[in-house]
């Protein structure tokens, strides 16, 4: 749905730097590290020297004098290799990990404290994969690539100085192969990349595919348009054979240069190195064994480097997020006296009463154009029940946004208890109001839980009162562990109707002093309906509330009435008086009430 | 998790594995066949440097198979050769040519294997599900169905062109480094291998148990990822409790215990690696050690040192996977369960006699009663009415009173058990017609219609992709739908869901009608189609449907008495049963549900009391 589409950033060095704080609080790490990848390429530098030496000395003079030695010290270079190689690995997943982590809950904090405007134009699931995938990647990035890269390069370095001292023409010719290589392997690189991209993007259309063909089953039984549907999948699935055939081609190539270039390099070896066997058999098995096991290490640094590109993306995408600055801020003097959204300083918080009032009030969305709202003013004392009214997508939900500020007016002021809402910080306004959604929203995890969402503290005897004032006894103890059992995800092992019920006693359990509910429109059962209706009736009770309504009788016994249209409040009074105008109100209210009148008669 | 399946079971999976691989068959037998040739060729480029040492740089007399000597004397002698020493070197790149052919060939018509596999699966589970009755798509989760058709079909698909194709390659080079090692010295042969068995083991072993903890942090990534997911699907309700610190908490929390689990994994991870490190390294080592002593006991010879040398390097990663690929093989198994699973419900089948009658004929109910399950309630009590050929019956009736049901059954979305009455038109049992032919002719608007992520061109022309774009824009006329579409930035090419175009529920039903009416059907039905445009569109569309589809059949629910009202008969529906039944004249005045509902939908707001 809502995709974001802004260009991120391009930031120097792959965005390395930006990274660099996190790195350290893993410093011991990440030298122990670079350190451990250095000791062991040299580690892995050593065993072809001792396997010259084995045959220069053992074989070449025939004799077995140092063998004792010979095997200590070689034992003590495996040994010796293999710690260093824990200890990089340990460091290496230590410096992973935690980057992760820190990482994540950077991200996720942060999401804590950005405004509503952001949500609104970056979907859930671009969000999800900042804080979950993006953050893998760059600790998969700091960690591993950077420890392959390291080890490798170090073992290519190293392996051409001892090939330098040892003879100096051989290895010049053994490096001649070296740069062609290089190129090649970036050349198919560049290309795999690409290819796997377009596999990646074909797949998630073949879910799509998979997910269209099964949700719309009804409509393409009743099309008859299975062939269609059929012939659209096996092109999809025939184009995505193509593409990773071809991406096979590639990497097959990839792996034709490696392997014929250390064949190459063994054969430049041999043609040019041959005579040393005669009389220095070692030497030559050396330069093989470093000729033949050059190439893998190459292709690591290839890797990496292209491991590098790919991350930056992700990197550039997370610090976007983390550097984007909320909409609605608390002021430096708010945060200093009330605190913030997570360490509040409520020894400072002044009891709220429950008087709002708009002040001359304009608004554009952030996101938006058109000035929603124009020189607003409205008083609700404490106790109002205002109901806003009007078609989907008219543009109901502005007032509450305001009220609750979730936004915060482009003009005008919105006054709490005769203080305007900026003046304390956004916790305190939150703690004393409750918001119940259309789509009631729970969390996975016991119903008790779920209900002592807005107030931890609450007794036993508290949760039994508000779920007997909302009638929702029953739903909890229907449930096989009563309060204590678990819901699902998203509250998905109760019915629309009873999630709803559950979210009413969620709300009165917090005890706010302002209720903002939205109704449901999704159609329930009708004894549910009911119950829900007189839920209403209670939690409004006491409270200012603001009213989302659908339904007539929370209509007409509000104490103001909003009629929105297009976005704008047309329409402002007391049911009778908007009923007498006949006008939108008066249109609305009517159709309204034709249709439940029908579906009550039709039982 | 593995549960036992019996022998038919298996033999029956084992069947569909075998169908599945139509096609592929032929594509993993080259990629084998190259495996084993690339495997040969690796062996043989030790054997040219062990010659090339031995005999034609150390002029000791050869001991090589035959067509070797022959080879070697085609060229030269070895004399000739040890002063030419390029030619060794040349025979090298040859070699080298016709392994990385081979491993070319492998690789592509391993991936071609591969693919056309994956590609059978999906083709095959599509179709399959497309198939399938309506009944099967009510009774399970799309969720679930989506796994199935994708993660599982992955994981079969590596399990045939990884695990299968590797295990087969690694035995094969390690069979072969066995032959090749044995013919130069056993002894060191013995020794040399060792160390592998045990390798093997260890690595089934430490796989298999190190999976489960794989597994576990699998789930609490899960976890962790589901808390995000809520966090941020219900900001709203997190804000507006003002609960950031607690979700801070929740969330820190199962981080902290996520990346702990990882962190456990670091020592038994890191201390498998550096050991399977050691014994590779001791491996090289034990060849060194005891290569040297047979070589100064005179039992071997410097190149075949060195040939075992390389031969040790050649073997130790694919020694090292081995006992991977066969700890992870398992998995397999049951994503093979899961998918026969859909592959065994049974599709949709002709049970009649499937006859093509023409269907602008009467459409007659007698003693219709159903009900979705046996142990559920009864849906229609003996329902029985006619709509006689071209006219209109008008619907109405509350929800649960089984409307839509009598839709479901006249378009053989599900089927009338025997003994439960007939459904006929022009006579025919609606068992006997052919399904297709049925549905092709009865044009079908649902209340929450489906559009599919193409254009709206695309979705109008479904059923006929040849048609013309007037054709398409003349539908849409009809339907009160191409001023809409006009408006939009590419018209009839826009994507239906594409970003920030999304169609609201009105204009999803308009289209969907547009759809309905592009197939000329004699038979039209509106479940409650029209609920979410205004009266007036409602009005407008009904009088464009009445202008050009005056002779077609046409079944309307509605809770609207102005669309009932024209119809030629109406039915009241209540509990399955029908409790009214006649035109708008009769019913308005019968003093039942009917007139009531009438005189609320005409009565002036004044009447509305409180």
């Amino acid at each position: 749905m809502k995709q974001h589409t802004s260009e991120t950033v391009r930031l120097p060095f792959f965005g390395i730097g930006k990274l660099l704080p996190y790195l350290k609080n893993y410093k011991t790490a990440v030298f122990g590290m670079i350190l451990g990848c250095l000791v062991g390429s040299l580690v892995d530098i050593g065993v072809p020297l001792f396997q010259r030496y084995a045959l220069n000395h053992f074989i070449g003079e025939g004799t077995m004098d140092t063998i004792v030695l010979f095997v200590i010290l070689y034992l003590a270079l495996i040994c010796g290799g293999a710690l260093v190689n824990y200890v990089a690995c340990i460091f290496s997943m230590q410096i992973e990990v935690g980057v992760d982590k820190d990482l994540r809950n950077a991200a996720f904090n942060h999401l804590q404290t950005l405004s509503f405007s952001y949500f609104n134009q970056n979907s859930v699931g671009y969000l999800h994969a900042r804080v979950m995938s993006d953050t893998q990647k760059i600790g998969a990035l700091v960690s591993w690539t950077l420890l392959d890269s390291l080890w490798q390069l170090g073992y290519v370095i190293g392996a051409v100085v001892v090939m330098l001292v040892i003879n100096v023409r051989l290895a010049l010719l053994v490096m001649a192969v070296l740069p062609l290589t290089v190129l090649l392997f970036s050349v198919f690189q560049r290309g795999l990349t690409r290819a796997n991209r377009e596999i990646r993007e074909i797949n998630s259309q073949i879910t799509g595919n998979f997910n269209e063909g099964i949700t719309g089953a009804r409509t393409i039984k009743t099309l008859v348009v299975e062939d269609t549907m059929e012939r659209a999948f096996v092109s999809d699935t025939s184009r995505i054979r193509r593409r990773a055939i071809g991406a096979a081609r590639l990497r097959g190539l990839f792996a034709v240069t490696m392997n014929f270039a250390s064949s190459l390099a063994l054969a430049v070896v041999l043609w040019k190195g041959g005579y040393i066997a005669k009389t220095q058999i070692g030497t030559f098995s050396m330069f093989m064994s470093y000729a033949q096991g050059l190439m893998e290490p190459i292709r690591w640094v290839v890797d990496a480097i292209s491991d590098l590109i790919t991350t930056r993306v992700n990197i550039e995408r997370l610090t976007k997020l983390l550097e984007t600055e909320p909409d609605v801020k608390d002021s430096p003097e708010v945060v200093e006296t009330y605190g913030d959204c997570f360490t509040p300083k409520k020894e400072n918080w002044e009891p709220i009463r429950g008087d709002i009032s708009f002040r001359d009030v304009s608004f554009r969305y952030p996101d938006g154009e058109e000035t929603v709202l124009e020189h607003f003013s409205l008083e609700i004392p404490f106790g109002t029940n205002v109901a806003i009214v009007g078609e989907t997508g008219a543009g109901k939900s502005t007032l509450a946004n305001l009220i609750c500020r979730f936004y915060e007016p482009t003009e005008g002021q919105v006054l709490i208890d005769g203080r305007d809402a900026r003046e304390r910080s956004q916790l305190w306004l939150h703690s004393a109001i409750g918001y119940v959604l259309q789509t009631p929203h729970l969390f996975s995890g016991t119903l008790r839980e779920n209900l002592l969402y807005g107030n931890p503290n609450a007794t036993e005897a508290d949760i039994r009162r508000a779920l007997d004032l909302v009638s929702a006894t029953e739903v909890a103890d229907r449930l096989e562990h009563g309060p204590d059992t678990d819901v699902g995800e998203g509250g998905d092992l109760l019915s629309t109707g009873e999630k709803q019920l559950i979210s009413f006693a969620r709300a009165i359990l917090a005890d706010p002093r302002i209720l903002v509910l939205d109704e449901a429109t999704a159609s329930v059962d009708t004894i549910t309906e009911q119950k829900i209706q007189s839920a209403i009736d209670t939690i409004i009770r006491g409270r200012t509330s603001i009213v989302i309504a659908h339904r007539l009788s929370t209509v007409q016994h509000a104490d103001v009435i909003l009629a929105v249209h297009h976005g704008r409040i047309v329409e402002q009074g007391r049911h009778d008086e908007l009923m007498a105008k006949r006008g939108y109100y008066y249109r609305l209210y009517t159709r309204q009430y034709e249709d439940e009148a029908t579906k009550s008669a039709l039982g | 998790m593995d549960q036992k399946k019996t022998s038919i079971e298996k033999a029956r999976e084992r069947a569909l594995l075998w169908r599945f691989l139509r096609g592929s068959k032929g594509w993993f037998l080259i990629s084998m066949v190259s495996a084993a040739v690339a495997a040969l060729s690796d062996m043989v480029s030790p054997q040219i440097v062990r010659a090339a040492v031995d005999n034609a740089l150390g002029g000791k007399a050869a001991d090589l198979p035959a067509f070797a000597m022959r080879l070697a004397e085609r060229a030269g002698g070895w004399e000739y050769l040890g002063e030419h020493i390029w030619i060794m070197a040349a025979a090298i790149l040859v070699v080298a040519a016709v392994k990385v052919a081979a491993q070319y060939t492998f690789r592509v018509s391993n991936t071609r294997g591969a693919e056309t596999l994956t590609k059978t699966m999906r083709d095959e589970l599509f179709r399959h599900i497309e198939r399938l009755p309506y009944a099967w798509h009510s009774q399970h989760r799309t969720g679930d169905i989506i796994q199935r058709c994708t993660s599982d079909i992955e994981t079969l698909k590596s399990f045939v062109s990884e695990q299968m194709t590797s295990i087969f390659r690694i035995v094969v080079l390690l069979a072969l480094s066995l032959t090749f090692m044995l013919g130069m010295n056993w002894k060191l042969t013995i020794i040399a291998m060792l160390p592998v068995p045990y390798i093997i083991l260890r690595s089934v072993h430490f796989h298999g148990k190190i999976g489960k903890a794989f597994l576990d942090c699998d789930e609490n990534e899960g976890k962790l990822s589901d808390i995000a997911q809520e966090n941020l699907t219900g900001v709203r309700v997190v804000r507006s409790f003002g609960q950031e610190r607690r979700e801070r908490e929740r969330f820190e929390a199962q981080n902290e215990y996520y990346t702990g689990l990882w962190m456990k994994l670091a020592r038994p991870l890191a201390q498998f690696w550096s050991l399977s490190d050691v014994l590779s390294g001791v491996q090289i080592m034990l060849i060194v050690v005891f290569g040297s002593v047979f070589c100064l006991r005179r039992e071997m010879t410097a190149g075949e040192y060195i040939a075992f040398l390389s031969y040790g390097a050649i073997m130790t990663w694919p020694v090292r996977m081995l006992g991977r690929m066969i700890a992870e093989m398992s998995k397999a198994g049951v994503s093979m369960d899961r998918i026969s699973y859909i592959m065994e419900a049974e599709e949709e089948r002709e049970t009649g006699l499937g006859l093509k009658p023409s269907m602008d004929q009467d459409i007659v109910f007698e003693n219709v009663s159903f009900r979705y399950a046996a142990e559920r309630r009864e849906v229609l009590k003996n329902v029985s009415f006619t709509v006689p050929a071209g006219t209109t019956l008008g619907i109405l009736g509350g929800t649960g009173s089984g409307k839509s049901t009598l839709m479901l059954l006249l378009d053989k979305l599900y089927d009338l058990p025997e003994g439960s009455g007939r459904i006929t038109i022009g006579g025919v049992d609606l068992k006997d017609i052919e399904t297709a032919h049925l549905r092709r002719n009865i044009g079908m608007v649902l209340q929450e219609p489906y559009l599919f992520s193409r254009t709206i061109r695309e979705n109008i022309a479904i059923t006929d992709e040849t048609m013309s774009l007037e054709e398409v824009r003349e539908a849409a006329r009809a339907a009160c739908l191409d001023e809409t579409v006009m408006n939009f930035a590419k018209g009839y090419d826009t994507f239906v869901g594409e970003r920030g175009v999304t169609l609201s529920g009105g204009q999803k039903q308009r289209a969907a009608i547009a759809r309905a009416l592009t197939q000329h059907t004699p038979i039209l039905i509106f479940d409650d189609s029209l609920s979410a445009v205004d009266t007036e569109t409602d009005a407008k569309i009904r009088a464009e449907l009445e202008r050009r589809f005056g002779s077609a059949t046409i079944l309307l629910i509605s809770h609207r008495i102005t669309t009932l009202s024209k119809a030629d008969q109406i039915l009241v529906l209540d509990r399955g049963k029908i409790i009214e039944r006649g035109d708008h004249e009769t019913l308005s005045k019968a003093g039942g549900i009917y007139q009531k509902i009438c005189d609320i939908q005409s009565s002036s707001v004044g009447e509305v009391g409180a």
